[in-house]
């Protein structure tokens, strides 16, 4: 169905090409998962598909990529948009019309389908991706797992038979991206539909593929085959896997929570005298963060309704629930951006009220990386950047480009901000607010586009914060990563607390928000591989 | 604590087997096709007689009661869509405007002459070249009650628009405009939509000012997101038009050379023939074949435009129907229109109030009637539903509900309920399940007005 035949891309200025001789081909019907480290060329892989990349982007591409039989070097993508559908990374940026159903049908009106036809796909998707109670809402007003549904369902009712999907569960809360990779399940079973997709958090999807296709490193040849044959040989491993790999499992290697458990018996047992070691306790103090009754409006609607919170020095809290729950608005509220309706906020030592306070004084108390941390970043290069940050935190000069230079020790001064990728612009970000070394910071979304690499380091950082007496609160979809740093778990549903306590017991109460390795050694209390690494190491 | 409610299941589960929560059941917004799926052409018909009716008039009295008008079919009929909160903007315009024009009434003076002498400004003595411009000077009563009579006029006129684009989302219009026009016009609406994205990437970015310790209010503060802010606007038109591009956007049809050829030729010289018609018409000795040449030219071009449609491959969802109640927006607004047209033949004086004697307005009874026309809207429009949780998460009813809706759409007769549209579907109104018993759709025309 597609066929890569010695592909290589290189875009206008480009040091080395984005893709070197890619021969790969991916048969009708199969679910087909691509992975690799960020930057390794994998959008423009996509994008090649689609047509999007050189008849868009630019760039020269060599080699012949077939579609459906379709030479992209003759088609361009929009006589290619009826057999594949693409939707990019952000879905903000998919959409055409304003509404949902208009934006369901928009696809199929450009492909001149039938109006009774093109009625009766717009239904039947709306029911497909559970958005029937939305078809008339403005696109504007959805939540992100509601536009990533919308993005889907509008490529998906032109029929496409090859579908590209970058990162399409990556925004979504656990239960949104189980019901999308569910749907593309069905559509592979049921419709035949070829679908193709990138993706970082491989414990979602890793078990629902047919083939992997690997790209280890950038101009390196891609590796194509089963996930159960590539993932031991690959750099980056869902828990499941990685957990195999350290009991000695023989293969195959499990792929999902179900195959592992069978094999776990041994584990277990051996694991079953040990416990984990006990999560030190913050030390103590006055809390950084305090929220009582916390209520806040959004025009009509209660986005948080009496919310209590309190965060210690040196605590990491991570904030769980599904998208829209309240998470971003209760982040915004620690740092003043909206104003509560009732209730009280006060953070920082001093115990400021966050929307009263001036921002300048208030960068001493806390500090939020917001969703997009592109949005913190103005200058045109890391090093303005950095000059920037240290005089709005009144710091010595030179003190943001010493925490750049421990988290991205590979960065020039003279990048361009918008030209590092997803986990550096992160970094770039987190160092810019910890120069004024917040004693509370808060995290939205950290993890969204990072590579496993990326992740370890974040991890990494936030642990080292946390032993210099940060309190950290983050707000993730990411249960591998709540489970790996939290010392506590709140979740939040419609704007309430519906859950706090010890990571331990939360994660581990609720399957949703529970991570593979406690739902494959379920009942002991193990939450994550390094973990159990440490303790069989620690054994006898 | 364990967690409770949080967390449905984990297994894949088919949509639809979603648990349903207390807040959703409630019926959604924004434009429901049948909801305020009035036929967006009859909105902009509506507002354009109003706003006919104002360019027709200088009595303050009249102007208001338009606005008033205009202002309470937008408030009882407009949705929670981002589009319907355009009102207030045009409304703070046309206050802008108003000031504006007093500002250079007083400043740069009047060409009424005015006796009551209000206050003297300081007058800049300019050179002789300059003649009959003034700077400063003397102000007048009659001058400024001009200029305000004339700016409220403007003010007027840009609030009826307003209406318009508050009621009627732009791209909706774009469903009733001819196959070839198809095309330019989405362009058009996505150049329209750059303004609100752009609004909402300052208010981020200022935020994200906040978050970097900088003030986040004064000028100055906008003015440094300005840059960040433009280059996101560019990105999401990139990245906008790549997706337009897989999407199919600007696919076409082969046509034979001759009738692309046929559709060049009628297009042109239609268009040459609406020029020389009109020109016709206006001058004054060619009234004879002015009338048939542009109605020639109309024909023509129409014909070139048809013809130009079958290029593209097109084909439309759900398009807006022209019913009965599209007829009664559009006519009330065209009978305000004609009535104050009408009127200011058969009373000059009271639709144009003297200034030189300046003397009180009054309210000429039958005007006013015919202006109070307008207000039918507000009654024979599909009322709004309301959006009762934009932000959240809204899971899919149970999906045998939803699938028994699917019929194709009947034709429902006109009239029989105020919120009970002719011209749509009823999954799009109609609650999907019994259990809806506060289905907004059954709400009166009062209900909108409590926002």
């Amino acid at each position: 169905m597609i066929r890569f035949e010695q592909v290589s891309v290189h875009y206008d200025g480009a040091a080395r090409p984005a893709l070197a001789a890619v021969d790969l081909t991916v048969p009708e019907g199969e679910l087909c998962l691509l992975v690799g480290p960020s930057g390794v060329g994998k959008s423009t892989l996509l994008g090649a598909v689609s047509g999007l990349v050189p008849h868009f982007t630019g760039g020269i591409l060599r080699g012949r990529v077939t579609v459906a039989g379709r030479d992209t070097r003759t088609h361009k993508p929009r006589e290619l948009a009826d057999v594949v559908g693409t939707v990019g990374q952000d879905p903000l940026a998919h959409f055409v019309t304003d509404t949902v159903e208009d934006e369901l049908a928009y696809g199929m009106e450009s492909l001149g389908i039938a109006p009774d036809t093109m009625r009766r796909r717009v239904e039947e998707t709306l029911d497909l991706l559970g958005l029937a109670e939305l078809r008339d809402r403005p696109i504007a007003t959805l939540s992100g797992g509601q536009r990533q549904r919308v993005a889907i369902g509008s490529v998906l009712t032109t029929h496409p038979r090859v579908l590209v999907l970058d990162e399409p569960t990556s925004a979504l809360d656990p239960a949104a991206a189980e019901e999308v990779l569910a749907v593309l399940q069905r559509l592979v079973h049921d419709l035949g539909t070829t679908v193709l997709m990138a993706e970082h958090r491989l414990e979602r999807v890793v078990q629902y593929a047919d083939q992997m296709i690997l790209l280890p490193s950038p101009g390196a040849a891609p590796l194509t085959g089963t996930p159960a044959e590539l993932l031991p040989v690959s750099p980056v491993q869902p828990p499941v896997v990685a957990l195999g790999g350290l009991a000695g499992w023989p293969p195959p290697v499990p792929l999902s929570v179900r195959d592992a458990r069978r094999k776990a018996g041994p584990l277990r047992e051996r694991l079953a005298p040990l416990a984990p070691r006990p999560v030190a306790d913050p030390p103590p103090g006055g809390p950084v963060g305090e929220v009582a009754r916390l209520s806040v409006r959004h025009g009509r609607v209660e986005a948080l309704r009496g919310v209590d919170l309190t965060v210690r020095p040196g605590e990491t809290v991570a904030l769980m629930g599904r998208n829209g729950a309240g998470k971003s608005t209760l982040l915004a509220c620690l740092v003043g951006l909206y104003e509560p309706a009732s209730g009280s906020v006060r953070v920082g030592p001093d115990r400021v009220v966050p929307h009263r306070t001036r921002p300048a004084q208030l960068l001493r108390q806390v500090g939020l990386v917001p969703q997009e941390p592109r949005d913190l970043l103005y200058a045109d290069t890391v090093a303005a950047e950095c000059a920037a940050a240290d005089q709005d935190a009144g710091a010595a000069p030179g003190t943001c480009r010493e925490l750049v230079g421990r988290l991205l020790p590979e960065v020039a001064d003279t990048a361009h901000p918008r030209d590092l990728s997803e986990g550096q612009r992160l970094a770039l970000a987190l160092s810019v607010i910890l120069t004024a070394r917040p004693p509370l910071l808060l995290l939205d979304e950290p993890t969204r586009g990072l590579d496993y690499a990326a992740k370890a380091r974040l991890v990494e950082v936030v642990r080292g914060l946390a032993a210099d007496g940060h309190a950290t609160v983050l707000a993730t979809h990411d249960v591998e990563l709540a489970a790996e740093l939290a010392h506590r778990v709140v979740i939040l549903a419609e704007g309430e607390v519906v859950a706090d306590g010890p990571t331990a017991e939360v994660v581990v109460s609720s399957p949703a928000f529970a991570p593979q390795v406690a739902k494959v050694l379920a009942p002991l209390p193990w939450l994550t591989v390094p973990q159990i690494r440490e303790a069989l190491e620690g054994a006898p | 604590m364990p967690p409770r409610s949080t967390a449905p299941a984990t297994a894949p589960r088919r949509p639809g087997l979603r648990f349903r929560t207390r807040s959703r059941t409630r019926p959604r917004a924004g434009t429901p096709r049948g909801g305020s799926a009035l036929h967006a052409g009859a909105w902009w018909l509506w507002a354009l007689g109003l706003a006919t009716a104002a360019s027709r008039t200088t009595n303050p009295l009249l102007l208001g009661l338009l606005i008033a008008v205009a202002g309470y079919v937008v408030a009882v009929r407009r949705t929670d869509a981002p589009w319907a909160r355009s009102y207030t903007a045009f409304l703070k315009l046309g206050l802008v405007v108003l000031a504006i024009r007093l500002f250079f009434a007083v400043f740069l003076g009047s060409p009424i002459p005015g006796t009551r002498v209000l206050f003297t400004l300081p007058e800049v003595p300019l050179p002789h070249w300059a003649q009959g411009v003034r700077i400063g000077g003397r102000v007048s009563a009659e001058g400024l009650v001009f200029a305000l009579y004339d700016g409220l006029r403007l003010a007027t006129l840009l609030i009826c628009v307003g209406a318009a684009n508050a009621l009627a989302s732009p791209a909706r219009l774009l469903k009733s405009l001819p196959g070839a026009l198809y095309e330019a016009g989405v362009a058009v609406v996505v150049a329209m939509t750059f303004a609100p994205h752009l609004v909402a990437d300052v208010t981020r970015l200022r935020s994200a000012r906040r978050l970097r310790g900088r003030p986040d209010r004064g000028v100055k503060a906008l003015l440094q997101v300005g840059l960040p802010v433009l280059e996101g606007a560019l990105e999401r038109s990139v990245a906008l038009a790549a997706a337009m591009d897989a999407r199919g956007y600007g696919r076409t049809a082969q046509v034979p050379p001759a009738v692309a050829r046929t559709t060049t030729a009628l297009t042109l010289g239609g268009l040459l023939g609406v020029c020389c018609g009109t020109y016709g018409l206006l001058a004054a000795e060619g009234a004879g074949y002015g009338l048939p040449l542009l109605l020639a030219g109309l024909a023509a071009a129409l014909g070139g435009l048809w013809l130009g449609g079958r290029r593209s491959v097109r084909s439309r969802y759900r398009p807006d129907r022209w019913g009965v109640r599209a007829w009664l927006v559009a006519g009330s607004g065209a009978a305000v229109a004609a009535l104050m047209i009408a009127a200011a033949s058969y009373a000059p004086q009271a639709l144009q109030p003297s200034v030189v004697p300046l003397t009180a307005p009054t309210l000429p009874l039958w005007p006013a009637a015919g202006v109070l026309l307008g207000l039918l809207p507000a009654f024979a429009a599909p009322a709004p539903g309301r959006e009762p949780a934009p932000a959240n998460e809204a899971p899919a009813a149970p999906a045998r509900e939803r699938i028994r809706r699917r019929d194709p759409r009947p034709d429902t007769p006109p009239g029989s309920h105020p919120a009970d549209a002719p011209d749509h579907h009823p999954t799009a109104q109609t609650p999907p399940a019994g259990k809806r018993a506060d289905a907004r759709a059954e709400a009166g025309p009062e209900e909108g007005s409590t926002q």
